[in-house]
């Protein structure tokens, strides 16, 4: 949050840190793209989709963390829901799994606009506590109604054929929509973050009251970015449905929340790339740590905690400040 | 045995009861997060977890050194709060001058360490405690059968509710502590010594979450995610009530506990959201919550 993003306008010394981040970024982008069309030859291709699917999610949570200053504590509850509609579209309805992923993703727009125009009408800490609490409300909800399945949850989703023509359940076919879907997702965040919409929406991290006062409804700002960060953790957990075939009471439950704020914070809050870097690690440290047990909760806590206390700044932003680039 | 709306007597009394012992201990948690949030500045995330310490606490003493409920309900809570000071002057004190989030982010990883190490040695089901003796059986009211241990529980937390109301809002310490709240510097320049106060704050507010869980421990049963549970509908009960007032918290935590009491007679299904319903009818009508200011 320490970063303040140059306007390079106004301020011609500024310029150079900004040609530079934004090479710096294309680099970036570059190798991570390069990566992940490698990667499936190298290790299993089912790992690297969920990482994916939890990646998008992370970048869309950062979006409203990052960019508007928003402590989202329930975004379970779009990334759940999405991926329960998604499942039972494509199972009991027969939905092919474009049209899975697209009933998934309007669900996460949906009860993000219900859920947004409550949560925007209060400020800080509160904010944090509403959205924890509509996302315990709903969980109520996946846990009573029939068709999630109860503690069962969707299982044997179909992976179905996509436009008809590609056969889904090859794995290679599967991971192309997946990376299709992410990093359709990423440069869409991109895209936003540096619009005139998302350089207002950095102003009212920063100082919403001076935001007002420039004539900005910075509450309806506020409901459009929290509206398409549920949008796109919604096309998250859509998209893991199908990949895994399975929706569950997992996705929609607390801990859920919490590990996506886990995986932000650990690569770092308010950086392009943090997000995705926490996801793998965060999901890769599960995989590695699935013999310890329990004690995988104790580890997150202390990550946690000491993600707070030694480095604010995650993964990204150490690396960038060694690298003496301006976020 | 009389009928209301179509509900035998006893089972709407005694709902309204569990209603009641429920709205004790959310009274007692919003409490205690109301009374570190004026000072801290910080939503003690880890407020459930401490619940769940204390009771954990007082199994312990029992099982291991034969310490019965009565010293418990004095030990445990002084043993947690003795932990929450550690956690303040290792952990949290270095948080004031960042955003709330930080303090957010740090207490709920402190919980999910909290919640994880007592699953790995308890595992997940419950441990029983037994009703301590003097207080086990009951009296019949006559319209309903009333167990002396839950009678003991709604008049203990209303006690201890209304004395931290007491010491916060009528004495000198009180006063201090309000004063911190509004302007720390100021108060320390009246030779306060304020950031002791706001340890001894925080050991406070956990101690109250210890000993609402020591009270907890012979009702439910003694579990690892009792905490996590039932901090997020206390969140609920905050953004109902606002953190602002001390007697509106207690007057917001039993009266959310009986509505749901009450739901759970006329519309059992409804009876794990109600809470959050209400929340977001409240946060519709009245933005600021029902003793809340603006912001």
């Amino acid at each position: 949050m320490e970063q303040r993003i140059a306007d390079p306008v106004a301020d011609p010394a500024a310029q150079k840190p900004s040609a530079l981040r934004r090479q710096s970024e294309t680099i970036a982008f570059v190798v991570m793209v390069a990566a992940l069309i490698v990667a499936p030859f190298f290790t299993y291709p089912l790992f690297l989709m969920q990482a994916m699917c939890f990646a998008l999610f992370a970048c869309a949570f950062n979006l409203l963390i990052g960019y508007v200053g928003l402590l989202s504590f329930g975004h379970a509850l779009y990334f759940g829901w999405a991926s329960y509609l998604a499942a039972y579209s494509a199972k009991a309805w027969g939905f092919p799994p474009e049209l899975a992923i697209l009933t998934g993703t309007a669900t996460g727009a949906i009860l993000g606009l219900l859920a947004g125009s409550l949560a925007i009408r209060r400020q800080g800490i509160y904010f944090a506590m509403i959205t924890l609490a509509l996302a315990q409300m709903m969980y109520f909800f996946a846990l009573q109604a029939k068709f999630t399945g109860g503690e069962d949850g969707i299982q044997a989703v179909p992976r179905g054929h996509l436009f008809g023509l590609f056969d889904l359940r090859s794995e290679m076919n599967m991971y192309i929509v997946v990376l299709v879907v992410f990093l359709g997702g990423f440069l869409f965040i991109y895209r936003i973050i540096h619009s005139p919409f998302g350089e207002v929406l950095k102003a009212i991290r920063e100082n919403e009251t001076r935001a007002i006062s420039l004539g900005y409804k910075t509450d309806r700002y506020k409901l459009v970015a929290f509206v398409l960060s549920a949008t796109l953790a919604g096309a998250a957990g859509a998209t893991k449905a199908i990949v895994l075939q399975l929706a569950s009471l997992t996705d929609v439950n607390w801990p859920m929340s919490g590990e996506v704020v886990l995986m932000t914070l650990v690569g770092g809050l308010g950086t392009i790339f943090g997000p995705v870097v926490g996801s793998f690690v965060i999901l890769l440290m599960q995989y590695k740590l699935s013999i310890v047990g329990e004690w995988v909760l104790v580890i997150q806590g202390i990550i946690f905690v000491s993600c707070v206390l030694l480095f604010r700044r995650g993964i990204i932003g150490e690396l960038a400040n060694k690298l003496r680039i301006r976020l | 045995m009389f009928e209301i709306f179509g509900v035998p007597s006893n089972a709407l009394f005694g709902q309204l009861l569990i209603g009641l012992i429920n709205g004790s201990f959310y009274a007692l948690l919003s409490l205690g997060l109301a009374v570190i949030f004026g000072m801290l500045n910080i939503i003690n995330f880890s407020h459930g977890a401490q619940y769940m310490l204390g009771a954990f606490v007082a199994y312990l003493l029992l099982q291991f050194s034969g310490i019965g409920y009565w010293p418990a309900l004095i030990l445990a809570p002084v043993i947690v709060g003795i932990t929450g000071i550690i956690v303040e002057r290792t952990m949290l004190q270095w948080l004031y001058k960042l955003d709330h989030l930080y303090g957010l982010l740090l207490t709920f990883g402190l919980a999910l360490i909290f919640e994880g190490v007592a699953r790995n040695f308890f595992g997940s089901a419950g441990l029983p405690y037994v009703v301590p003796e003097s207080l086990q059986g009951g009296r019949n009211l006559g319209f309903m059968f009333l167990p002396n241990y839950r009678a003991w529980v709604i008049v203990a937390s209303l006690t201890v509710c209304f004395g931290t109301w007491f010491v916060i809002e009528r004495t000198r310490l009180g006063a201090y502590l309000r004063a911190a709240t509004e302007n720390p510097q100021l108060v320390r320049a009246f030779g306060i010594n304020v950031p002791r106060m706001i340890t001894l704050t925080y050991g406070f507010g956990v101690a109250l979450a210890a000993f609402a869980g020591v009270m907890a421990a012979p009702i439910y049963n003694v579990s690892p995610q009792m905490g996590s549970e039932l901090i997020i509908v206390v969140f609920a009960v905050v953004v109902i009530g606002g953190m602002g007032s001390i007697l509106g918290a207690i007057v917001t935590g039993f009266g959310l506990g009986v509505i749901e009491g009450l739901t759970k007679v006329f519309f059992p299904e409804a009876s794990n959201t109600v809470i959050f319903v209400i929340m977001a009818i409240v946060l519709l009508v009245r933005p600021a919550g029902l003793f809340g200011r603006r912001g």
